[in-house]
């Protein structure tokens, strides 16, 4: 069976910068993948490529073996979800109006949701806990309750490739835990597949299996996690040492 | 529930405006004459009302709803809920072309075609400006428009200028919006059509590209190609209006607001309501502008900035709550 998501030879930069040189990604249905970088790498730049809305210096996407360049926006969205870090809203809009905005790919130009699409955007408010807030104005929300209410979109696109650009900003502890084991579950159990940027290294080391380190320069490595996530290159990575300790089994990086 | 029954209230409402502009003006007509006439009787009120006042009331319909259309898109496209028909300078091309006209002693067709001219040079001129290397943001194509609308205003001011006395009046009344010329409605009643039926089947990729031209892309908006059709319809719909009646303002700031405050930003019924509830105020307004100094007409423009900027002041005092 052919990765979801491929990536061959990229080569990406933004403002004269290279974030990747001859890149070969290749994301596999069930994994879970992290993408680890200081500040203004190129992580989000790289996850934009991903979903077709950064055009590459050079190399192809494939989705399925077919290249993204071929696919209509709406294709693709049926695909590959993306999590931003920054939402915009500056015309009032309601909760649940905001989650069914998540159908947008799988309606056509004439179609009102149904009962149906009311009802998966509903039941992802629920997994969010944000049920009881449907007809809330989002303006009125929380930071942590807005990026609840993003994520709630994102499952209600209910796509096969989820691409989170630092999902658990905002998010209080619990919230953190639950949601990103809800999003790991549904990729392991229904075939999904997931890239998280994130700066917690014990979050990425509980959840991920797979792990791209942007260095800057355009250099990379990926592999598996264990492989991946040592001192050296995490020391490398953030020009800082770091220490893994082993905890109850679990590893545990604490910088120095 | 709101959403249920505003589309059909709002339909009520414009025959109501329209009813309400036969009747009223310098002469009052009953409801019995009234009734007669549109029956096809009634002697000497029947021209007053199916050759003066229905034309003039269709025009002012048809320009309200042009207007108020043209804005709610306008705002969509540039993400910017203060933004109006005329920011990005189609008005003060099309001004240009009129006043020039009109200083050179030109009117009827060729004020009309002067125009709509200098509203089309406007739209293309801020369109290929706007396009740079490719990149067309939102905020470029924003200062592009202002940039433009703010040297069209230095023309204008040169015009009026050098401009004899005895034209300054109809170029004053032309620049605050008035329809005492508008006469055909046709053309205007059709663009308002074609351009509602035009934008409903965008209407909800326009709810997308509120949320961010990424978050668009994201959830399978092919987000260049809407924007410049939005570009396109909204400076069409807009020019069209300029050309009927003028620079008319605040129709098409204040109408979208109005309509947001009571059924949110939805653009499928947003846009719809818009060119209804544009048409009834403007309608109202043109009815006032005839009858408040009666015999004396004012321009339509000044009621509509009398009543629309109290309402813009209250919604925005709102919008810090």
């Amino acid at each position: 069976m052919p990765a979801l998501l491929t990536a061959n030879d990229l080569t990406v930069s933004i403002a004269d910068k290279s974030v990747c040189r001859g890149l070969n990604l290749a994301i596999e249905r069930g994994q879970c993948w992290g993408i680890l970088g200081r500040n203004g790498i190129g992580k989000t730049t790289l996850l934009h490529t991903l979903a077709g809305l950064h055009a590459p210096d050079a190399g192809a996407i494939y989705l399925e073996e077919q290249p993204l360049t071929h696919l209509s926006r709406r294709h693709i969205a049926q695909s590959i979800g993306v999590l931003f870090q920054h939402s915009e809203d500056p015309f009032p809009s309601t909760v649940l109006e905001t989650a069914l905005v998540g159908r947008h790919p799988y309606l056509n130009a004439w179609d009102w949701e149904s009962e149906e699409d009311q009802t998966l955007a509903r039941q992802a408010l629920a997994t969010v806990g944000m049920d009881g807030m449907a007809s809330r104005q989002a303006g009125t929300l929380s930071g942590g309750e807005r990026q609840r209410l993003a994520i709630a979109t994102l499952l209600t696109q209910d796509s096969q490739l989820l691409l989170l650009d630092e999902p658990a900003n905002h998010l209080d502890l619990h919230h953190q835990i639950t949601i990103l084991d809800l999003l790991v579950r549904q990729t392991r159990e229904r075939g999904k597949a997931l890239l998280i940027i994130g700066h917690d290294l014990n979050l990425t080391a509980r959840y991920c299996d797979h792990a791209l380190m942007l260095f800057g320069e355009g250099e990379t490595t990926q592999g598996k996690l264990p492989q991946i996530l040592t001192e050296e290159n995490l020391a490398r990575l953030y020009g800082h040492p770091i220490q893994c300790f082993s905890i109850g089994g679990k590893r545990v990086f604490v910088p120095e | 529930m709101r959403k249920r029954v505003l589309l059909p209230s709002l339909l009520m409402m414009s025959v109501a405006s329209l009813i309400l502009a036969l009747a009223f003006g310098s002469v009052t007509i009953r409801w019995p004459e009234l009734w007669a006439v549109l029956n096809g009787e009634g002697g000497l009120n029947r021209s007053l009302v199916l050759d003066l006042r229905l034309p003039r009331a269709a025009s002012a319909f048809a320009t309200g709803g042009l207007l108020a259309l043209a804005g709610a898109l306008m705002q969509v496209l540039l993400r910017n809920p203060l933004a109006d028909p005329y920011i990005l300078g189609i008005s003060g091309g099309a001004a240009v072309g009129a006043l020039l006209s009109m200083l050179l002693g030109a009117g009827g067709a060729w004020l009309t075609g002067s125009a709509f001219g200098g509203a089309l040079l406007s739209m293309l001129l801020v369109f290929t400006l706007a396009h740079g290397h490719g990149s067309w943001t939102s905020s470029r194509l924003l200062l592009t428009g202002v940039v433009c609308a703010a040297g069209w205003g230095a023309v204008i001011s040169f015009i009026l200028a050098i401009s004899p006395d005895a034209q300054l009046r109809g170029m004053l009344f032309w620049l605050m919006g008035d329809l005492s010329h508008a006469d055909d409605p046709w053309p205007g009643l059709m663009v308002l059509a074609l351009g509602v039926v035009a934008c409903l089947p965008l209407a909800r990729n326009l709810n997308v590209l509120a949320r961010g031209e990424l978050q668009a892309g994201a959830l399978g908006v092919a987000v260049a190609p809407l924007r410049w059709q939005i570009y396109l319809i909204a400076s069409l719909l807009t020019a069209v209006a300029v050309t009927l009646a003028g620079s008319v303002g605040f129709v098409g700031l204040v109408v979208p607001h109005l309509l947001r405050l009571i059924i949110g930003n939805d653009q499928r019924l947003l846009l719809p309501a818009a060119a209804l509830l544009g048409g009834s105020l403007l309608t109202v307004a043109d009815t006032l502008a005839r009858t408040v100094a009666a015999p004396q007409q004012l321009p339509v423009g000044v009621i509509t900035a009398l009543l629309g900027v109290p309402v813009f002041l209250y919604l925005l005092q709102r919008s810090h709550r």
